[in-house]
Parts: C-alpha cells; structure tokens; sequence
C-alpha cells in the first residue's frame, strides 16, 4: 500500500507514453490532448506520492539516488508540463513521457537505502537549494531534448533529404524558442541553486565552496551556459550552436548527477548522507 | 427513389464548354428559383468547382429527370445539345454517391488532394438548405461526403505534402520560420515561378514584398501589383539585412550573392534566420551559401525534387482513399436501401411481433394452466391489437409511396421505432443532418 501513488506515477507515465508515441506516429491531435492528461494524472500521483515520503521520513527524500531520481523526475515532469501549456511542443512529449516513465522505474528499482539522514542535512536552505538544482537540471534537460530535435531537423533541412522525422518535427524556430525558454527559466535556476548551496555551506562548515568534485563539474557545466546565454543576448547564437551548447551543458550536468553522487568521492556523494 | 448526379467536369469536357455552364448559374441561389419547381426531384442540389459542374438530386423518376436537366444546361443558346451530350455524365446510386464522395476527398480533382474542393462543396450545400431544397437523403450524403473527405485527410497523408515548386517553398518556410505571418520577403527579378511562390507567401500572411530589379521602372510595376516596395539591386545587401525570405529569379549569369557577403550579412541580422530560394537558371546565388549555419538555400532543382515526390507520395496516399471511399459508398448505400417502404413496413411488423411474443410468454407462465381455447384467444387478443395499431402506419406509407415526402417519413417512422438500433452511430448523424437543414 505504501507504494500506491508510485505504481499509479508508473502507470500514468507509462500510459502517457504510449499515447505520445502514438502521436508521434499517427499525428493526431487527439493522442497527444490525451497524453498531456495521462501525463498530468501521473504528476499528480507522484506529487502525493512524494508528500507521502517526505512526511514519513520528515524531509524531502533526497538523500539517496533513487529517492533523488524520483524528486528529478517529478521537477522535469513538471516543467514539462508547464511548457506544453504555456508554448506546446506537443512533439516533445514523445521523449518527455518515455524519460519520465523510465526514470520513475529506475527510482523503484535502484536500491531504496535505509538508515537516517545527518541533522547537519536537514532544513530549509538546504531543500530549497536542492529543489532550485533540481528544477533548473529539469528546464536543462527539456533544453537538450528539444537541441536533439533541432539538430536533427536542421540535418534535413540543410541536406535536403526529407525522411521520417521531417513530417513530425516541429520548425527550426520554434525548436529554437524552446531552447531559449528553457534557458531563461533553468540557468537561473540553476545560479539560484549554486549560491543557495554556498549560503548553506558557509552557514554549516564555514566556507563558500570546496572544490568538491561535483562542484567543479557543476560549475563547468554552469560556465558552458552562462557562455550560450550571453552569446545569445549580444551575438544571437541561436540554432545549431545553441542547440548544440545545450546538449554539452546537460551532458556535464549529468555527469555531475549521476558520476559525482556514486563514484567519486565527495561531501556530496551520497554515499556520505545516509548514516546507517 | 435514385440518387442522380449529372455533370461535366475537367476529364469530360473543354474548358469552353465548362465556362459556359459556370455562367449559366453565376448565383447559385437565383438557379435554385428553377430547380425548385421541377416536380421529378423530391431533392436537389447544384455545385460548382473550378473545374465541374454537377447536379446532384433525388428522384423517383430518373429518365424524366435527366431530360429535364439536359433541357436546363441546354438553356443557353451557345451551348447544343450535342455538345453537353458528349460531356455529360449520368450516374445513379451508387456511382453517383462514390462521385461525389471522391469530389469532396478531391480524388477527382485535377491536382489531386487540393483542400479547397471541400470548402465549396460546403459553401454550396450551405446555399441548397439554404432554399430548403434538400432532404433527409441529400442531408445525409452530403454530411457523409464532409466526414469522408475528412477522414481521407486525417488517415491518408493525401494532403500533407507540397506538389509544386512554389507551394513547396511555402512548405519549407514554414519548417524554418513556423509561421509566415510578419516576415520580411524580397523579390530579385520577376518571373511566373516567382510570382506563383510570392502569391502563395502572400496568403500566409507576410509582412512586407520588396521588389529589388535591374530597371527600376520594371521593378516599380511588380511592385505595385502585390502591394510592396521597389529598389534598386545595388540596394541588396542592406536589404538582405530586414528580409527573411528572398526569391531570386534574375538569371544574370553571375552570382548575385556569394558565401562572404551573406556571412557578413548574417553577423549583422544577429544571425536571425534566412530562407534564400534561387530560381534562376544560371543560378543567382553562390551555392557554398548554404553552408553557413542559419541560412538555407534551396534551388529550383531542390525545390522541383520536393514537388515531385509529394506528387508520388500523393498518388499512393490517393490509392488508400480511394479504398476508404469505396468502402463508405457501400455503407451509404446499405442505408439507401433500408429507406425503402417495404424493408420498412417489415420491419415494424417484426419487431411488433416479437414483442407479442415476448409480452404473451410472460403472462402465460404467470397464469398457469390454461385450456387450449384460453390460450387461442390471448393469442388472438394481442395480435389483433398489435395489428390495429400498426394498421393505420402502414396504410400511412404504402400510401405516400411516390411523395415527395417519403423518404422524411421513412426516416421519421424509423426513428420513432426504433427500427435502426443496430446502426446507433448513424442513427445519431442523420438526426445532426435534418438539424442543420432546419437551420
């Protein structure tokens, strides 16, 4: 009983899924109204699902990487979410729902981790500094999706050999809006979640950043943004370049995630959080 | 009761022949003044499209009826008998249900798959209710021949790709731009591919035409014509800097524009967009363009290589629709069938006679043992009921057989019994379709 809302997550993205694909496929309207649905169904049992957690556990369950997946996932759904309603890329809902249905079964299948968290890890700055990350890695990851689009309708457009994707894909300049959009909603996020964290860190152990690897990689990964988003505001990168900066940074950023939290070694490694 | 269409269209007769009858009803409702009288219809419609003029109608006489249209499209003087004789075609039934299906589908179209049929098949139905000339039949054809057609649209890719050079450089706009609405064009030169693609950018709403010529005082013309702006061709660079579409048609020889020039201009336009399309032979525009990153340039071989497989893709997707109309002509025409009085009349009396029979099995196992002369005399009592009651519904249709009314009332008394139940769907779209002839 207690994984209720996450079978019913699972089953909304997976559904969604489908509905999407089918979409992408068959190209009716009516698939992807309905995947949207799905899909807001899934996010509204993953938010009670994550409520659940946090209230059992008495923070939100970000201490392990399958607890923090899920928190991923939930932010990148609704992100996604946001977007389709204020600016629909209905198209991208076809990589959206199948990311967000895989990330979920991850989230169930990894290793749960027991234990309790360091009281040096709990509280409001440190929530909010983790929530902004997350939101920004989410508005990120919409942004390499759509630079995966756009390389390759650009690819052919510029060759002139119209294939399968030619049809489904929405314009270059659409594509490149959301590339924009995404950009101006994540690499704030992102700055908001580094300097919360470094706010946090000076309250806690004393000083502003420690060269711990995933803050290196993290800020790499924010320097490669921080070059697309003032080359776009005074030069007008926009297209290829852009789409192309934007699947880099989000390369990194995954290397962060994924690399820093379980295989090097780190005070943000979470291996070191759970005391058991 | 036929369903009758009769007409001429591209295939059967010269555009000569075509025009005359088109300006035999230049006000489709003045036309139906006529048509309304002719006591052979119990139904009539009229359509023109661009190329054909059909009537479509519902008749219990056909012979009569189609000397009586001959005798209408031979109005005019100019056109002889002869001449409509060898052009016209008659179909009844079936083929003139699956005729208009394939027109409203635009399978019969001279560019296959041309959306605009629809809209004046439509607009022409919309004049026909209009005058209240159409009936549950017409009503329920024509409503089916929109959602055919729709259909064809939405499971065939028939419509999806471009089938000229200059509607597939629209195409193409759109996949680089999204919408065209508010963009910048600029016209090099003049010629009839250039204006045919410069018209179709013109409906999807662009901004500005400029006009950039060799002679000033040509370019001044054309400009005029659509609205836009002329100048001179040593103005091309600064142009190039507020344009985001350019057509480029002037076949001087040497190039126009080469890959540094438009490099320099893109750093300036901040590197927006540019859609440049060459359709000169010798080219315009230095091929290496394309090569640099927010610029894409297609020439007329390109865009003519993109016209033609639509038009392949388009005869395929044109083999599928013509599968999905066959199979609706049958649907309609299993309904057509069912109109008729007697199926009817059986069928109201079958289904009173099961109920009978249903109704007397319950109460004679209520009632126990009965004797065999008990048992006669329910039998007796609930069929002569049944049968008085339906007697004077009965007498009501066999004697309206030839109205004009009778397929209304066909349609009504079925519905009132409920005598479609296994059809609910349609059931559902024929009520839809004497709605809007109320209307």
């Amino acid at each position: 009983m207690a994984h209720i809302f996450l079978y019913l997550t699972l089953a909304g993205y997976f559904g969604a899924t489908i509905l999407w694909l089918g979409f992408f496929l068959r190209q009716r309207e009516s698939y992807c109204r309905w995947g949207a649905w799905v899909m807001g169904g899934g996010l509204a049992a993953h938010t009670l699902a994550l409520i659940q957690q946090t209230v059992q556990v008495g923070y939100l369950p970000v201490a392990t990487f399958s607890n923090t997946l899920l928190v991923f996932d939930w932010a990148l759904v609704a992100v996604f979410l946001l977007l389709n309603w204020r600016y629909p890329i209905k198209v991208l809902g076809a990589l959206v729902a199948p990311l967000a249905a895989l990330l979920a079964s991850g989230a169930l299948i990894l290793p749960q981790g027991e234990g309790t968290l360091s009281p040096l890890l709990q509280g409001f700055w440190l929530t909010l500094h983790i929530t902004l990350t997350l939101l920004g890695y989410a508005a990120l990851a919409l942004a390499f999706l759509g630079g995966i689009f756009y390389l390759v309708q650009e690819r052919q457009i510029k060759s002139k050999k119209f294939g399968f994707f030619y049809r489904r894909l929405p314009s270059l300049s659409q594509l490149d809006t959301l590339n924009y959009w995404c950009l101006s909603i994540g690499f704030p996020l992102l700055t908001a979640g580094i300097v919360t964290g470094s706010l946090y860190a000076q309250r806690t152990m004393g000083r502003f950043w420690s060269w711990d690897p995933k803050e290196i990689l993290t800020l790499s990964a924010w320097l490669i943004y921080a070059v697309l988003v003032h080359e776009r505001l005074t030069v007008g990168w926009r297209g290829r370049r852009a789409a192309w900066l934007a699947i880099c940074g989000f390369l990194v950023l995954v290397g962060t995630f994924v690399g820093a939290s379980l295989w090097l070694t780190g005070y943000h490694s979470f291996a070191k959080f759970i005391q058991p | 009761m036929k369903v009758l269409l009769l007409g001429v269209n591209h295939k059967t007769a010269p555009v000569s022949l075509r025009e005359k009858l088109v300006g035999l009803v230049p006000d489709l409702g003045q036309a139906y003044g006529t048509l309304m009288d002719w006591p052979e219809f119990s139904e009539v419609m009229l359509y023109t499209t661009c190329n054909r003029v059909e009537l479509l109608g519902v008749t219990a006489e056909p012979e009569a009826a189609r000397l009586r249209v001959q005798a209408f499209f031979t109005r005019p003087p100019e056109i002889t008998p002869e001449a409509l004789a060898e052009s016209l075609y008659v179909l009844e039934d079936q083929d003139a249900v699956q005729h208009l299906f394939r027109v409203a589908a635009s399978l019969d179209a001279m560019v296959v798959g041309e959306p605009q049929i629809l809209g004046q098949i439509k607009a022409a139905y919309r004049t026909a209710t209009e005058h209240r000339t159409t009936g549950p039949i017409l009503n329920r054809l024509l409503h089916k021949s929109f959602s055919v057609a729709k259909r064809v649209r939405s499971e065939t890719g028939i419509g999806d790709q471009a089938v000229s050079v200059s509607y597939a450089a629209v195409t193409l706009g759109r996949k680089i731009f999204g919408e065209l609405t508010g963009k910048n064009v600029l016209l090099l030169g003049a010629g009839e591919m250039a204006e045919l693609a410069l018209e179709h950018l013109r409906g999807q709403g662009v901004a500005s035409i400029t006009v950039a010529n060799r002679t000033l005082a040509r370019g001044v013309q054309l400009a005029q014509r659509f609205g836009g702006e002329a100048v001179s061709l040593e103005e091309l660079e600064p142009q190039l800097l507020s344009a985001d579409i350019l057509i480029s048609s002037t076949g001087a020889g040497d190039y126009l524009l080469t890959r540094d020039q438009v490099r320099s201009v893109m750093r300036r336009r901040k590197q927006r967009p540019l859609f440049l399309i060459d359709i000169a032979v010798p080219r315009d525009l230095d091929p290496a363009i394309n090569d640099l990153d927010n610029v894409y340039l297609y020439n007329i071989d390109d865009l003519t290589e993109v016209a033609e497989k639509g038009m392949e893709h388009r005869r395929r997707e044109a083999a599928k629709a013509e599968r999905l109309v066959a199979e609706e002509t049958l649907k309609f025409q299993h309904w057509l069938t069912t109109l008729e009085v007697f199926p009817t009349i059986i069928a109201l009396k079958d289904k009173a006679e099961a109920i009978c029979r249903a109704e007397l099995k319950k109460t004679l196992s209520q009632l126990g043992a009965l004797t065999p002369e008990q048992h006669q005399a329910l039998e007796v009592l609930t069929s002569s009921i049944t049968q008085k009651l339906l007697h004077d519904p009965i007498i009501f249709l066999k004697r309206n057989h030839h109205s004009k009314q009778t397929p209304r009332e066909l349609d009504l008394v079925r519905r009132l019994f409920r005598l479609e139940s296994a059809e609910p769907e349609e059931a559902q779209e024929s009520e839809a379709g004497d709605y809007a002839e109320k209307n």
